[in-house]
């Protein structure tokens, strides 16, 4: 809920004998509006004085902290920040206060287009300087919601135009450690080893990588991300994928202690598609979890897998009866 | 459990504006504009957008627009930026007034604001997103200004969004989220380059966000919200695979978050209705060809006959 400052003992800024030599604007709705907005009435002078100083293009301190004003009442009007950037740079103004001022906006409005652009705006401004600043506040933001489109955003711009890379990979942990099923964090771990001139990139990192996933799989086998995370760890490599044991051996490891996990018997799918031959054991943990109601048997497992799921996935069976009518010829 | 409460929500979405004191009249003054588009969209899609004063409305766009820059404000006395400029395009195609633009100074406007690694900004202040990569597109298209871009590049920027799920961030390395996947797909639609896209891999990814309730999330392990309905469902039309998700349990979802009673749609079922909501359940309903609705299209996002009259008429 947006406020001013000055909102319990507001002053209406007819009173204020600093403003008045100025004449308000009115909102000029036209002679026939569409449909006029009712305005509260603090609100509504507010504004008519905004409207005056930006049509007299005043770049004051005053014009400043009526922007101040006007934000606090009404955060998302992007014309009122568009000024104030006017105003601040025509006054050469204290841009570490201005951060101050811009922190607690955030943390009130932490989903507000407007004020993150303002933030990169700022930064851009103050330069690698606020770096480490910049990452600690939207580690705040993230503290407050860990899935903020707009923090991560944020931090990614910061940490590839400011820098700052250092203990990005430890904010992952961190954030997994807290919640394991958080998608945001998942992205950014791999925007941290693909991108960060720290690190070796994803050749180098893919060994650990694939450790520290199958590991979060196991805790949480119907965890999205992850599943996700794994695939994306062999980047489009499929022979990589199918030879690597240990992908396989987690889907067996999977469908043996937990029914029917979509997403293993999903990723089991793809692995047979690129060709991977199954043992004798995984082929029978996934016979094992057939419905016995199916009356269709197939020596293909892929097609045994697409059945099962089309069961245990309802909502998807569409999904799944298309990759089973589109199996590459060859498959297991 | 009951339909589309058709007559409820035009009258619902006509008289939004006339609520006095209400706050969120008070916070959506600035970007009327985007307002305006939802509401007379949805009005058009029920059939019932008869009763507009076409001529105020038109009127009123064209005082919203800079008249030496040639973008459009979200409102009278604002700045001029891409989000609103896409919507009044929309809203005078959707009228049948875009004859009323001075169409190389629109589209002048939005060809400007293509950056040398052909994404687009919002405004002069140099905002990136692929949202507004969409708005530009869309827009371009619309008025037949495609080739003041550089297609190429617009493209390249957009497909260095895309992530190994298959989907598309706000920018490279920007997690995929449904509504930015939408401006992706949209945009690479448009300028014919779909095949950019890994259809079955996103497709997956697309489906994956209907929930258990029937409802579509836009990242794993959020929760729905009604205007998923638009952002998933018109991307996985756009890349023919909109039959992996289950429609029943979607229409159900959407006709659950009415309010039945005063009109309106809300983000999940008994929470507070607002015009853009209203507006993506109804969109929603429209692509999963709900009876009595008029057809949208997923990539222009208005309806099929107002997008057939602009390109049959070239």
């Amino acid at each position: 809920m947006p406020s001013s400052d000055d909102e319990v003992d507001r002053v209406p800024l007819s009173a204020r004998p600093e403003w008045s030599d100025v004449r308000p604007v009115p909102q000029d709705d036209g002679p026939n509006p569409v449909a006029p907005i009712a305005y509260r009435d603090d609100f509504r002078e507010t504004m008519d004085y905004f409207r005056a100083v930006y049509l007299a293009d005043e770049r004051s301190r005053r014009a400043l902290d009526l922007t101040t004003e006007a934000i606090g009442m009404n955060p998302g009007n992007y014309t009122v920040w568009h000024f104030r950037r006017v105003v601040l740079e025509s006054l050469n103004a204290d841009l570490h206060e201005e951060r101050d001022f811009l922190d607690r906006m955030t943390m009130r409005n932490a989903k507000n287009y407007q004020i993150w652009h303002h933030r990169r705006w700022l930064a851009e401004k103050l330069g690698p300087e606020v770096a480490n600043k910049e990452l600690e506040f939207s580690k705040n933001i993230l503290d407050l919601d860990a899935k903020n489109y707009h923090a991560w955003s944020h931090r990614q711009w910061v940490l590839q135009s400011l820098g700052g890379w250092e203990n990005e990979l430890g904010y992952c942990c961190m954030l997994l450690e807290d919640d394991i099923f958080n998608n945001s964090a998942w992205n950014q771990r791999y925007f941290v080893i693909t991108r960060s001139p720290l690190l070796g990139g994803l050749q180098a990192m893919r060994d650990s990588e694939v450790g520290y996933t199958t590991e979060a799989i196991l805790a949480n086998p119907l965890n999205e991300s992850p599943w996700r995370y794994l695939r994306g760890l062999y980047k489009g490599d499929t022979s990589q994928l199918i030879s690597d044991n240990r992908v396989s051996e987690l889907c067996l490891k999977v469908l043996k202690t937990s029914n029917s996990c979509q997403f293993a018997l999903s990723l089991l799918l793809d692995l047979l598609c690129y060709g991977f031959q199954p043992s004798e054991e995984l082929r029978a943990v996934v016979e094992a979890l057939r419905n016995s109601e199916q009356d269709t048997v197939s020596s293909k497992l892929a097609t045994t897998v697409c059945l099962i799921l089309e069961i245990t996935d309802p909502m998807r069976s569409n999904y799944w009866a298309w990759r089973r009518n589109n199996l590459p010829s060859q498959v297991c | 459990m009951g339909g589309l409460e058709e007559e409820k929500h035009a009258r619902y979405i006509v008289s939004v504006e006339k609520k006095k004191d209400d706050f969120e009249a008070l916070v959506i003054e600035h970007l009327r504009m985007n307002g305006a588009y939802w509401g007379l969209t949805t009005l058009d899609l029920l059939n019932k957008i008869g009763a507009i004063d076409v001529d105020a409305v038109v009127s009123w766009v064209m005082e919203c627009q800079d008249k030496d820059c040639g973008g459009f404000a979200g409102n009278l006395g604002h700045d001029p930026h891409l989000l609103y400029t896409i919507s009044a395009v929309q809203i005078l195609a959707l009228l049948d007034r875009l004859d009323v633009l001075d169409i190389e100074k629109v589209s002048d406007y939005v060809a400007g604001l293509q950056n040398e690694d052909g994404s687009f900004s919002g405004d002069m202040w140099g905002e990136i997103d692929t949202r507004f990569s969409y708005c530009a597109i869309c827009c371009l298209s619309l008025l037949g200004r495609l080739s003041k871009i550089n297609v190429e590049k617009a493209v390249n920027f957009i497909v260095s969004c895309k992530n190994l799920d298959g989907g598309f961030g706000s920018i490279p390395g920007g997690e995929s989220h449904a509504g930015q996947i939408f401006c992706c797909v949209g945009a690479l639609a448009i300028t014919g380059s779909l095949h950019h896209v890994d259809r079955d891999l996103l497709g997956w990814w697309l489906c994956e966000r209907q929930c258990k309730d029937g409802g579509l999330n836009g990242r794993p392990e959020k929760l729905a919200d009604v205007c998923y309905s638009w952002w998933v469902l018109s991307s996985l039309i756009m890349i023919d695979r909109v039959h992996w998700i289950d429609k029943e349990k979607l229409t159900r979802f959407i006709l659950n978050c009415q309010d039945k009673d005063n009109g309106g749609i809300s983000d999940r079922p008994d929470n507070a209705v607002d015009v853009f909501h209203t507006y993506f359940g109804v969109a929603g309903l429209s692509l999963m060809e709900y009876p009595g609705l008029k057809t949208i299209d997923p990539a222009y996002a208005l309806p099929v006959d107002v997008v057939n009259r602009i390109f049959f008429r070239k």
